[in-house]
Formats: C-alpha cells, sequence, structure tokens
C-alpha cells in the first residue's frame, strides 16, 4: 500500500517534471493514433455515406461485416497487419515492420469500421429527413454527400471521438507490429504493460494518468463545442 | 371568385400524365389517373386524408417513379421548386440555407449573398438571416422554404399541404406568397384540404378520393356544381368515406 502511494507520487513526479522519456512516448503515442484516426476520418466518414446512400447487391452483407468488425480485437488486427508486413508477407519488401508507420496502418484499420459504421448511421437518418429536399432541388447522390456530411457535423464528431478512443487505448495491435522498440515504437500503452511487469510501477502508472488526462480532455472539448453549437443551430 | 387576372401567356410546357399508377407492396395508391396541366393557373388538389394528394405531387414533381403510366412534360422539363408540409431546412443560418440552393443551381459566388438578401427582405425574413434556420417558429421556417423556392425562379411550384401545420398569421403569410409566385407566372399545384383556403386561391381544382381523381376542372365550377356525390359530401363538411 504504501509503496503504491509512492509510486503515484514519483509519477505525479515525473509528469510535472516533464520527463523526457515520458514525453518521447506521449508525443509518439499521439502521432500514432492521430494519424491513424485522420486516415480513418477521411476514408471512413465518406465510405459510411456512400453506403447510407447507395444500395446494391450485397449491401447488407457490407453493412454486417462493417459492423462487426467494430469489435475486430486489435490483436487479430495486429497479427492480420503483421503478416502482410513481414518479410515473407505480400508488402514484406517495404520493410514496415516495426515503425510507426506499421502501428499507423494496424490502428487505421481498427478505427476505420468504427468510423465508416457510425457515419453510415448517422447520414441514412439524416438523409431520410433531406432525401426529398435535396432531390428537389436537384441533387444526385455524389452531391448530396458534403451536405449530409456537413449537417451531420455534430453526431460526426462524437463519432471521430469513438475511432480516437479506440486507437489511443489499444495495446495489441501496435504491440505486434511496432514490436514496442524503446525510442521508435514505444508508446503509452505498450509502455504500461512492459514498465508494469517489470515492477516499475510509476512510469506505469504516470502514463497511465496521462493517457487518461488526454482522453478526458478531447472528451471535454469535443462536449463544449457539441453543447455550444447544438444551442446555437438547434 | 379570384381577384387576379390569371396570366395566360406561358413557355411553360404542359404537364401530361397518361395511365399514371402508384403501387406499393401489391396495393394500388394511386391511380391509373390521366391528367393534363397548362398555363400557370393555381390548381388546387383536394380530397380526404389518404386520397393520393401527396402521391400525386411527388409523382408530378419526380421525387417518385410512377409503378405504371408516364409523367410526361411535353417538350422540356421545366425548373421545378416543391414546398413541403414540414419544410425541410439545413443546419446553418437562415441566409446560408438560401445561398446553398443557389450554389446548387449555379448560381455565380459573388451574386448569391445579394440574391438571398433580396429573397429574405421580401418574405419578411430580413431581420433572422443570421439565425439558425432551424430554431425559426414554424411559419418563419415556411416562409424560409417558400424563400428558397422563390430563388430557384421555378415555373412550376409544388406545395404539398403547406400550411396545414400553421396558425392563421402564418397561413396568410404563405397564401401571399404564393399569390407572389402566381403574379411571376409561376404555374401551382397545391394539395390542401381547407376549403375555404381552396376558395381563396384556386383556378382550378383536382379531386381526389381513394387514389382515384373524381373531378377536374374550374374552382367555380367545382365549388358551386360539382358533379360527383363525393365532391358534394367533401364540400358540404361531411366525411367522405
Amino acid at each position: 500500500m504504501a509503496s503504491d502511494a509512492g509510486a503515484f507520487a514519483t509519477a505525479l513526479d515525473l509528469i510535472l517534471g516533464l520527463d523526457p522519456d515520458l514525453l518521447g512516448i506521449v508525443a509518439l503515442s499521439l502521432r500514432v493514433s492521430l494519424t491513424a484516426v485522420a486516415i480513418a476520418t477521411l476514408v471512413g466518414l465518406p465510405l459510411g455515406a456512400a453506403l447510407a446512400l447507395w444500395r446494391f447487391p450485397g449491401h447488407g452483407a457490407v453493412v454486417v461485416a462493417l459492423n462487426a468488425l467494430m469489435g475486430l480485437p486489435p490483436v487479430v488486427a495486429g497479427l492480420c497487419v503483421y503478416l502482410l508486413l513481414s518479410r515473407a508477407g505480400p508488402l514484406g519488401e517495404l520493410g514496415l515492420l516495426f515503425t510507426p508507420t506499421a502501428m499507423v496502418v494496424a490502428q487505421v484499420v481498427l478505427v476505420l469500421p468504427i468510423i465508416a459504421a457510425l457515419a453510415r448511421q448517422q447520414v441514412e437518418e439524416l438523409h431520410h429527413e433531406y432525401r426529398e429536399q435535396l432531390t428537389s432541388l436537384g441533387l444526385s447522390r455524389l452531391r448530396m454527400i458534403p451536405t449530409l456530411l456537413w449537417d451531420a457535423r455534430l453526431g460526426l464528431v462524437t463519432v471521430v471521438l469513438a475511432g480516437f478512443g479506440r486507437a489511443s487505448a489499444e495495446v495489441g495491435a501496435v504491440m505486434i507490429v511496432g514490436g514496442n522498440i524503446d525510442g521508435v515504437t514505444r508508446v503509452m500503452t505498450t509502455a504500461i504493460v512492459l514498465e508494469t511487469s517489470k515492477g516499475d510501477l510509476p512510469l506505469a502508472l504516470g502514463l497511465g494518468i496521462v493517457l487518461l488526462g488526454l482522453v478526458a480532455l478531447v472528451n471535454a472539448g469535443a462536449y463544449l463545442v457539441g453543447e455550444t453549437s447544438r444551442r446555437r443551430l438547434g | 371568385m379570384n381577384d387576379m387576372a390569371t396570366p395566360t401567356l406561358t413557355g411553360t410546357p404542359p404537364l401530361e400524365l397518361q395511365g399514371v399508377t402508384f403501387t406499393h407492396r401489391g396495393q394500388r395508391l394511386l391511380g391509373p389517373l390521366d391528367l393534363r396541366l397548362t398555363g400557370c393557373r393555381r390548381t388546387l388538389v383536394m380530397g380526404p386524408n389518404g386520397a393520393g394528394k401527396s402521391l400525386l405531387m411527388r409523382l408530378a414533381h419526380g421525387l417518385l417513379a410512377p409503378s405504371a403510366g408516364r409523367v410526361d412534360w411535353q417538350g422540356r422539363t421545366p425548373r421545378q421548386a416543391m414546398v413541403f408540409q414540414r419544410p425541410v431546412l439545413l443546419k446553418r443560418s437562415a441566409l446560408a440555407n438560401l445561398t446553398y440552393a443557389l450554389a446548387v443551381n449555379g448560381t455565380p459566388r459573388p451574386e448569391r449573398r445579394t440574391r438571398a438578401r433580396e429573397a429574405l427582405e421580401r418574405f419578411g425574413l430580413a431581420a433572422l438571416e443570421k439565425r439558425p434556420a432551424r430554431v425559426l417558429s414554424g411559419g418563419e421556417q415556411q416562409r424560409l422554404a417558400l424563400a428558397r423556392a422563390w430563388l430557384l425562379d421555378p415555373e412550376v411550384l409544388f406545395l404539398d399541404e403547406p400550411t396545414s401545420a400553421l396558425d392563421p398569421a402564418a397561413i396568410q403569410a404563405v397564401e401571399d406568397a404564393v399569390q407572389e409566385f402566381h403574379r411571376r407566372g409561376t404555374r401551382i399545384l397545391m394539395s390542401s384540404h381547407d376549403l375555404h383556403q381552396a376558395r381563396r386561391l384556386a383556378d382550378e381544382v383536382l379531386f381526389l378520393n381513394a387514389g382515384r381523381l373524381i373531378e377536374h376542372g374550374d374552382a367555380a365550377t367545382f365549388f358551386t356544381a360539382p358533379a360527383s356525390r363525393e365532391a358534394r359530401a367533401f364540400i358540404r363538411g361531411e366525411l367522405v368515406l
């Protein structure tokens, strides 16, 4: 108990003292997860909107698959990307395994289904309401996509946040494809696993606190943005 | 009946419906229906709930495709706009809703704001241009929808029960707007189940019941000497079953 309290105090020291190791790990975590979320957003929002607007043979199967992939275990995503990028794999020549890029790829695989599937639901609902008016104005379905995404923006902020939450919290995928190499691919979650198993509780705890704080901060920001615009836009 | 002369010269192509039928899940909801509309008259589509008024407007406007038959604009398809019972406005300011419609129809960017402001002015919404469209009152929202339709300069305007959820002052504003469109030479096809409104606005009446076109004729004749039993009952205010 006493050593836990001591660990907590040391953890705070590390954070407040801006420990360079800790800062490096936090920075890499943010770089990887934010890049992955940005890519998944750019692809996932139009993809979700397209799935909401177009019906084609196999549409139901695609939607079910996408929804199922929201629950894809990170280790499985990591394994798939590992197989793709390993020396003997189809993309092995790129030499991306155990690099931050590989970690971004793995997190995109995890986050894209979440963003696309949730965006599809939001856009479908809005499309139901807007369809006749937009058709009456003479918009093709392709031209409806930007309008619908913009008008669904309040809900989509939450969707992107859900994606960020998943990316920043997962450990399995980045561990497998990144390898948790000190100073190269070590991020907050993999560092916490390692330090805990080594018994270096202060660093693990410090990282845990930073991780929690970041997630809380991002969500608070989104909540504020959402509330103000909801009040303003009705 | 109507204090305004109906403009007769018009380049708006006639609308012809030939054997138009609409079926949903094996149930025939409308038709077969034959109809020809010309000129720039104010046509009121009347009938009890479920008669097929909204369906007819959507088929004519092209929002729905008929299950059988043809909707034919003879010559060319004219510019059209539709105002719905519940106005569908985008989540942006009143002004931005109008500039959006102008952007969609290809108006050059520098003109959009000026023209949108003119339309707001015309429909008494100038003070509300910065307000989010979705927080306007029901009447204001419907006027904004009319202003949006106005900017599209339609040759044919469809209005689907545009006043059924409004209070008398807002109804007056909508009817004034309809007359403005009429003065500009727009052909108007408007559904309503309000007899008084129809008497105020209609040049001609389409009377529907249970998916069939029962009567199509001059408003004066329809209101004074309806030909069908259903229309007589409807005008007397009885329940048409």
